[in-house]
């Protein structure tokens, strides 16, 4: 295919919208390094605001409490959702199908202040009726984020199974294969890329909810996120700003590693992930 | 366990709730419309822009929707402030001759609302305007369209149903929107979320709570639902 010409005022959009999308990313950097307060002008580099960060344990445990709560949660995401994705794109004459993938959406848009109060009234509910869960902490939280998290990895992984014919896994069966292994070696292998994109999405996620989080967690389980909220509310506070670009960095490495494993997956199942270009 | 329809009662008849709920509702739309005319000239761009950049362009935009989105928040807080950059810059420009009040106005909160959710609109508005057929566009401008005519004519009815779902996206989550009212806005911007967060942290009154919570579902995820799922059907979007 031909590449499109470019007009202007397109390139025009692009600068401005980018402009728009990182001014606020480049600003926190900026300023995470400066000296003085944020008013002032940032007239010497320092990294004042780090040592203040690395002082300040109140943040420093809310941090490995949310980092803690994000690896245990998303791989259960994951797998449910792994589960649940592939499922839904597989078993096409399962009852009530078309209503559970119209129900996935729901956790992925609904406001998520509902979310959090729902799944509070849950776990009062059953505890109430049960005894279990034994109030509020890390337990429910690690529940409610990997219940957030599996629709979507779910949603990335039914996306990726249902795009695919069944040949592969066909071509299995006929050589022999049980179910179980043709999941195991064909359909997983292939969602791969998926799952892994699914994982991370699941992953900030959890990193980076407050709302359902406030919900959820008893006093002594306060996340960053929730840290970070409660110092917002007071006013601004320059240690944020220094929270702000380590988390920048943790992303971009982050992304950068699903960016290079995208390509691996690419590479190895023999496919490139763009036409090459001005050829056809 | 007693039953009672209190909770509802109030949530009708008191003005403070119907209010809260239309400026969520106002707040929302309002949110919707600046994603579609922000985010739609930036889809359209990258997906007219060359073939292997367009893959880098996307993960740009959907880039800083993985950095916190509180940091988004306190960023726009720093810069929107009386004696921040965009104020330093209007006055030096001479633009205005004192700072103007941006920070803890519905202004501060519409345009930290509109950049929290504007990858929600680019990614759906993207995915349906790489799909516009090329060569329908060709043929209208060699059988000599303006380019104005073929947008009105071809590429916006082509592109109305990435629209609608993507302003859904948006405007959905939108309605409920606790987190930025609560940091940019003032006690005047109050809004449905912040209602039901108020209900229930402060007054600790769970079934009023649950009331606005199950009436705010019903008349948001309701049709939200059903007009996502007529779309599915027309076979325009992915989930």
């Amino acid at each position: 295919m031909k590449d499109p010409q470019q007009r202007p005022w397109q390139v025009f959009a692009l600068v401005l919208g980018f402009a728009f999308l990182y001014t606020p990313i480049v600003w926190i950097i900026y300023f995470s390094f400066s000296g003085d307060l944020p008013g002032g002008n940032a007239s010497h580099i320092s990294l004042h605001w780090y040592r203040a960060l690395l002082e300040n344990a109140e943040l420093g445990e809310a941090a490995y409490r949310s980092l803690v709560l994000a690896l245990i949660s998303s791989p259960i995401a994951a797998v449910l959702g792994t589960f649940a994705g592939i499922g839904l794109a597989r078993l096409e004459r399962f009852p009530g199908r078309s209503i559970m993938i119209a129900l996935l959406a729901i956790p992925i848009f609904a406001p998520e202040i509902l979310l959090g109060f729902a799944f509070l009234i849950l776990f009062a509910s059953a505890q109430s009726l049960t005894g279990w869960p034994l109030g509020k902490g890390m337990l429910t939280l690690v529940i409610a984020h990997a219940t957030l998290g599996a629709p979507i990895v779910a949603s990335v992984v039914f996306a990726r199974v249902s795009g695919r014919d069944r040949s592969l896994e066909d071509a299995a069966r006929d050589l022999g294969a049980r179910p179980l292994r043709v999941l195991a070696t064909v359909t997983v292998p292939l969602a791969a890329p998926g799952i892994l994109s699914g994982w991370l999405l699941a992953m900030t996620l959890s990193f980076d909810d407050v709302v359902t989080s406030s919900f959820l967690a008893g006093p002594e389980n306060t996340t960053l996120p929730m840290a970070i909220f409660s110092g917002l509310r007071v006013g601004l506070d320059p240690q944020i700003n220094a929270v702000g670009t380590l988390m920048v960095v943790g992303v971009a490495v982050i992304v950068g590693i699903s960016f290079v494993t995208a390509r691996i997956g690419a590479w190895t199942s023999g496919r490139r992930r763009t036409p090459p270009s001005g050829e056809c | 366990v007693h039953m009672s329809v209190r909770g509802f009662r109030m949530v009708c008849d008191d003005p403070l709730y119907v209010i809260a709920f239309w400026h969520g509702l106002a707040n929302a739309t309002l949110t919707a419309v600046g994603c579609i005319l922000i985010g739609f000239p930036i889809a359209f761009a990258i997906a007219r822009s060359p073939v292997r950049r367009r893959n880098l362009y996307v993960l740009l935009a959907i880039l800083p929707f993985w950095t916190s989105f509180l940091l988004r928040a306190y960023a726009w807080m720093g810069l929107i402030r009386d004696s921040g950059p965009i104020n330093a810059l209007l006055l030096s420009v001479g633009l205005v001759h004192k700072p103007i009040a941006i920070l803890y106005t519905p202004t501060a909160v519409l345009l930290v609302m509109i950049y929290s959710y504007l990858p929600f609109f680019v990614l759906p508005m993207y995915a349906v305007l790489e799909k516009l057929p090329a060569d329908l566009l060709a043929a209208a401008s060699d059988l000599g369209a303006r380019p104005a005519y073929v947008f009105r004519t071809i590429t916006l009815p082509l592109s109305m149903p990435g629209i609608v779902s993507g302003a859904i996206l948006v405007f959905v989550p939108a309605v409920g929107e606790y987190v930025i009212p609560e940091l940019v806005g003032n006690s005047g911007t109050m809004m449905i979320g912040g209602i039901l967060w108020d209900e229930f942290f402060q007054n600790r009154d769970w079934p009023l709570a649950a009331a606005i919570a199950l009436v705010t579902f019903g008349l948001l995820m309701v049709p939200a639902l059903l007009l996502r799922r007529r779309l599915a059907q027309l076979g325009t979007t992915s989930l």
